[in-house]
């Protein structure tokens, strides 16, 4: 009980220092809305396609799920770990482990700020494509129940996961050197920046093991128009495989995450 | 534990790195309500044993209790009971003195009012600032703010001074003399020997990972390093005379130029301790030992050599 408050606690405190945080919110936050900008106006005049009512698709309405995908992942794992690192070196998790705060609350509070931050930012992405872009909306309830799952499912993978690699720097200096290159060649790889269905079906096949393609395959699934779906691998949205890939991550993170985090590095 | 327990009890502590041994045997008890100093050269090993006695590093041998724990295997219980002062910090600071003094109260089952924790540490004019706007001196008032919003039973300063004015430096006295006033048992490493006389009731001195010294202030080092100096110039040139007896000697001088009686301070014992041990490795392992067992009998502190 007390872990929990401690963790509601956490995740306030969180919140309010990361939005005072000029470059994460840039970085992570605003990124993917940035990107859907531009892409959205650099291919203004070009079709990704026809809908199912025979209108063109617009690159904003294609890029939509790309870049809900693309924010789960700077959200969660980028965000995250460079954070989490930094909070190592800078000796902020120093002074935790010398309180009472239990190991899970501060968990919690990462996490929750990840939530928190990731349902603003996917609220502000879908706003200002319906909005300002004209993206066609889903009507459907079943659309936005998918939406849902996969959005939190993707959001919890990416913050364990985070946490899991914010052992990997081997200072807060070096963390963003480190992580970022991870995160960009990830966001090419699994149908973020490009269209994954123009990849060479090897490269496909790398993405498949990671969990970010399946969380741009799940947002396709939710924005784009049905006949879409023969472009996918198999010809099929494959929800059932994005649970299953997702859970994965999330199991390999937990272990990850317990195996490697300590408030700091004890010496033999 | 009961309150006539230790609050701190080391025995034979001993920590290596890889071939480095950075303590060789450490003995020493802090009892309830007293503020124990530990002095040393910068790498003797004051921050080794503090970090060892505050969890954060696993010794290599010897024992350890605080607060009648193994702090190898302290949990949350015994963490709510310590207050912690790290030796330096560089945290992002995001947010305010007193949103941070709250979050931390809020971690501890029975914390300090957070306002009057401000005000104990002279920072009421800064409590709406973001942390990362203050000064070097104002940010460690925060640290220590921090270390003892918990109202701590124990409490650990690491050169908790380090880089004050003299002004700050006297008001973080005034504040350490008030948690002493309310019975809180200090543990403070530091480079300043005037910050040791001012706090502390005992010391001791570790000089390449050994005590070399340990004791009431006013009795460190034996009472043979504290006989008083008399020196004075006549025809001669100087001359110098340790004497138990100065006033005898000023007597029989009757009125020479540049006469001075010296007591030596504290720094001038602990520079002689510190620089022994420096010498001579094997000489002075014998000759630390004899102290030791001199100030065993002089302030009646259970230690072995």
């Amino acid at each position: 009980m007390r872990t929990l408050t401690l963790g509601a606690r956490r995740t306030s405190y969180e919140v309010k220092t990361y939005f005072r945080q000029g470059d994460s919110v840039f970085f992570t936050f605003l990124f993917p809305l940035v990107m859907l900008t531009i892409f959205s106006v650099a291919f203004s005049e070009s079709s990704f396609g026809i809908d199912d009512d025979g209108n063109d698709v617009s690159a904003a309405t294609f890029y939509l799920p790309a870049m809900l995908a693309a924010g789960l992942l700077l959200s969660g794992l980028q965000n995250m770990a460079i954070d989490i690192a930094m909070e190592k070196s800078d000796g902020t998790l120093k002074r935790f482990g010398g309180t009472p705060l239990p190991v899970v609350s501060y968990f919690i509070g990462k996490i929750g700020q990840v939530l928190v931050t990731g349902i603003l930012q996917a609220a502000l992405l879908i706003a200002v494509a319906g909005i300002v872009f004209r993206v066609p909306l889903p009507t459907e309830p079943e659309r936005w129940a998918t939406f849902a799952w996969v959005f939190l499912l993707g959001v919890i993978t990416s913050a364990v996961l985070g946490i899991g690699l914010s052992g990997l720097p081997r200072s807060g200096k070096s963390a963003t050197a480190v992580i970022i290159p991870i995160t960009l060649v990830l966001q090419f790889i699994s149908g973020v920046y490009l269209p994954f269905s123009n990849l060479p079906e090897w490269l496909q096949n790398v993405a498949n093991m990671f969990p970010l393609k399946w969380m741009a395959q799940g947002m396709r699934n939710v924005f784009l128009p049905d006949s879409f779906e023969v472009m996918e691998i198999n010809e099929s949205w494959n929800l059932a495989g994005i649970v299953i890939a997702l859970a994965a991550w999330l199991v390999v993170g937990l272990v990850l995450a317990r195996l490697t985090f300590r408030w700091i590095r004890k010496d033999g | 534990m009961t309150t006539t327990d230790p609050v701190v009890s080391v025995r034979d502590l001993r920590k290596s790195y890889g071939s480095f041994t950075a303590l060789h045997g450490v003995d020493f008890d802090i009892h309830r309500g007293e503020t124990f100093a530990l002095l040393g050269p910068n790498g003797a090993g004051k921050s080794t044993t503090i970090e060892i006695l505050e969890g954060y590093r696993d010794r290599s041998g010897g024992e350890a209790r605080v607060l009648g724990v193994d702090p190898q295997h302290g949990r949350l219980d015994w963490k709510a009971k310590l207050g912690i002062v790290l030796q330096s910090s560089g945290e992002s600071g995001n947010v305010t003195v007193r949103e941070q003094l709250r979050h931390f109260a809020s971690f501890y089952p029975d914390p300090r009012d957070v306002e009057e924790t401000i005000a104990a540490v002279g920072l009421e004019a800064k409590a709406g600032t973001l942390i990362r706007k203050l000064s070097g001196g104002q940010r460690r008032r925060v640290d220590v703010a921090l270390g003892v919003i918990g109202r701590p039973e124990l409490l650990f300063l690491d050169e908790p001074t380090t880089g004050f004015d003299p002004e700050a430096r006297h008001q973080f006295w005034d504040l350490i003399r008030s948690l002493k006033a309310e019975g809180t048992t200090i543990l403070l490493t530091t480079h300043y020997l005037d910050e040791a006389a001012q706090l502390g009731d005992r010391a001791g001195v570790i000089a390449g990972g050994r005590l070399v010294a340990i004791g009431a202030i006013d009795e460190l080092g034996g009472a043979e390093a504290r006989v008083p100096i008399v020196r004075w110039r006549d025809a001669d040139g100087r001359h110098e005379e340790r004497t138990t007896t100065p006033g005898a000697v000023v007597a029989r001088l009757g009125e020479p130029e540049a006469l001075e009686v010296i007591r030596p301070s504290l720094e001038d014992v602990y520079l002689g301790l510190v620089s022994a041990e420096g010498v001579s490795t094997s000489s002075t392992r014998e000759g630390g030992s004899t102290r030791l067992n001199g100030e065993t009998r002089l302030d009646g502190a259970e230690v072995s050599a």
